[in-house]
């Protein structure tokens, strides 16, 4: 029992000397949502963007496409704003889950 | 021509069509280190015990010059065979024979077993290793499938299901384990998914593995799907063969009950749990310490620990034990443990094996991920599964027992029939930091030194409901016991009980919180 590399755990103001699971280290700690950055969705490649940084854009309408698995998904806006900063390029292949496009 | 001569005719026809597969189809089995469906059998079952039926079905498919194709036994092996005695019905997939495919006939022969089983009322074992549907056969295929989950659903509380992943079980295929009682898998053998690696990759361009995605570490770790892992074939098959022996044949029975032994003298109960609650041990030593032979066969050993679930003996009878694991994420009731207990009270119910509860926990897992996962949800059926069950369900209160975990323990509340707790047991609301803080809130904020006041305030509360008497002025408790009659009081409250009878209201069935 000595051995065993134990952590503390609160639960209800108490802290509990216990062993802590990888599946319970590994859990998806929450973000508050921010629909000012836009991420990839899927791995894929910026196909062409139709906006430039500092431009003012309308919730729905379209940022660019990125093409994934052949097919040419259409990225819109996520809110009405000004977009801050384009972190990609056309003819860039990225992974899932990049930040593509910043907005204020 | 002579009865002799058609017997040595039958004896070659037998001959030819067991081969399965062929020679070459063998040996590719054997170098994925798997044995074949034939071997399997053997291996499980009593010695000369099994008899095979449906030899010499074959397939009726004749789409895709399928009629020009003989598929030996149409891939898949059924019959009726003894586990120590006793009787068992038992399909195994071949996969040797076009990849163990299921086509109309191979789902028919599976179904028929099944059919056998409930007439009989015997427990069903089913060993898949398939490619899954037979293409060529079409929605033949798919209909095959779900005539086998129906019969499942049927049976299932009625005859033990056993299901055994030993090779591949993909798509549709999965779901008939996934309605029966027990799957078995084995590491680097058993493979399940509803999506393989390719579909995931083309969909979502995420790769993965098949053993990553669905092997059986997956399974008994992550997902919860699989109740026992082993390393090789033959380690699993004893471990059926040892979960064959703890259950009954089916719902109207008791499991077999053998000869009462006393556990080993080297646990000594009264001194593995520590006395201050925020001390983790394993509480499996103290079933060890309580059970026949210190014997205790733990289900779902990797998959959400913090709560203890298994079968052990007690004076012979089967008895299925669920216990707060402090060791393990301080003992906490979350959205896995839940399931996890939940799911094994039914099937202890449905089969006539009383519950023992062990209670240490602290309540249950703070936090987003398990609000937003449905612990509300995950939680109440455990709330659910004890308050519906009828068969004698005994508490022994270890240490703490707090808040909406104690009542979800089997407490008296939910109509326990026997509830002990042991000199050091704190059945409170919450524990005595968390309930000191709230009740004198107000004192310690204004207190001059406010950590002074809290611990002293800790102290109080500690000294006058972190104690079982409290709950035993009530009558929420039974009786307060030394650690040493635990098994005394065990054995006394389960041959008290053995003919219990309860009523529940007439119903079609409950509504659960799956």
């Amino acid at each position: 029992m000595e051995n065993k590399d134990f952590k503390m755990l609160n639960i209800d103001g108490t802290k509990y000397k216990t062993l802590i699971p990888e599946k319970y280290e590994n859990r998806k700690v929450w973000e508050q949502p921010d629909k000012r950055i836009l991420k990839s969705f899927i791995p894929g490649t910026i196909l062409k963007l139709f906006v430039t940084e500092g431009q003012k854009v309308k919730e729905g309408q379209r940022i660019l496409i990125l093409e994934a698995m052949k097919v040419q998904n259409r990225i819109l806006a996520p809110i009405t704003g000004t977009v801050k900063s384009i972190n990609v390029e056309v003819g860039e292949k990225i992974p899932k889950n990049k930040l593509l496009i910043e907005f204020e | 021509m002579s009865l002799k001569r058609k017997t040595l005719e039958l004896l070659k026809r037998r001959e030819q069509v067991q081969q399965g597969g062929g020679e070459q189809a063998i040996k590719k089995q054997a170098a994925m280190g798997k044995m074949t469906a034939r071997e399997r059998i053997l291996a499980l079952l009593d010695k000369d015990s099994f008899h095979e039926y449906d030899l010499f079905v074959e397939h009726e498919a004749r789409d895709f010059d399928m009629d020009k194709k003989i598929l030996h036994g149409d891939g898949v092996i059924i019959g009726t065979g003894t586990i120590f005695g006793a009787p068992v019905c038992i399909y195994a997939q071949d996969f040797t024979v076009a990849g163990g495919s299921l086509g109309l006939m191979h789902a028919r022969k599976i179904t028929k077993i099944m059919d056998h089983a409930m007439k009989l009322k015997v427990p069903i074992i089913g060993i898949n290793d398939s490619g899954g549907a037979r293409i060529q056969e079409g929605v033949n295929s798919l209909a095959g499938y779900g005539e086998i989950f129906y019969r499942n659903t049927l049976a299932s509380g009625v005859i033990p299901q056993i299901s055994v992943i030993l090779g591949p079980c993909a798509g549709g295929a999965v779901y008939s384990p996934a309605l029966t009682d027990f799957v078995f898998v084995v590491d680097n053998i058993s493979k399940m998914f509803i999506t393989g690696p390719e579909v995931i990759k083309t969909v979502l361009g995420e790769e993965i593995s098949m053993e990553d995605l669905g092997g059986a570490r997956v399974h008994s770790e992550i997902t919860g799907n699989a109740h026992f892992f082993a390393m090789s074939e033959l380690e699993c098959f004893e471990q059926i063969k040892k979960l064959i022996s703890y259950i009954p044949w089916n719902n109207l029975r008791k499991a077999k009950a053998f000869k009462s032994k006393e556990p080993k003298k080297t646990l000594k109960i009264g001194e593995i749990i520590p006395s201050d609650p925020k001390q983790p041990y394993d509480v499996r030593d103290v079933i060890k310490s309580i059970v026949d032979d210190s014997d205790f066969f733990e289900i779902m050993e990797n998959w959400a620990g913090n709560v203890v679930i298994g079968f052990g003996r007690i004076a012979g009878d089967t008895i299925g034990f669920v216990a707060n694991q402090p060791l393990v994420l301080a003992g906490v009731l979350d959205v896995d443990s839940s399931d996890k207990a939940a799911r094994f009270i039914r099937y202890c119910n449905a089969f006539n094996i009383p519950l023992v509860t062990l209670v240490d926990l602290p309540g249950y897992l703070p936090g987003v991920d398990q609000e937003h996962a449905g612990v509300i949800r995950h939680g109440a059926k455990m709330l659910y599964a004890y308050s519906e069950a009828t068969v004698p369900k005994i508490t022994v209160i270890l240490r703490k027992a707090y808040g909406g975990g104690y009542i979800a323990m089997n407490s008296r509340h939910l109509h326990a029939d026997f509830v002990f707790a042991w000199p050091g047991a704190e059945i409170a609301v919450m524990g005595p930091e968390g309930a000191a803080n709230i009740i004198f809130r107000k004192e310690i904020l204004e207190a001059e030194d406010p950590e002074k006041m809290r611990k002293q305030k800790v102290k109080e509360y500690k000294e006058k409901f972190a104690n079982p008497y409290v709950a035993a002025a009530k009558g929420y408790i039974d009786s307060v016991i030394e650690p040493e009659e635990t098994r005394k009081l065990l054995i006394h409250a389960i041959q008290l009980s053995s003919e219990k009878v309860e009523d529940r209201p007439k119903k079609k069935h409950g509504i659960p919180p799956f």
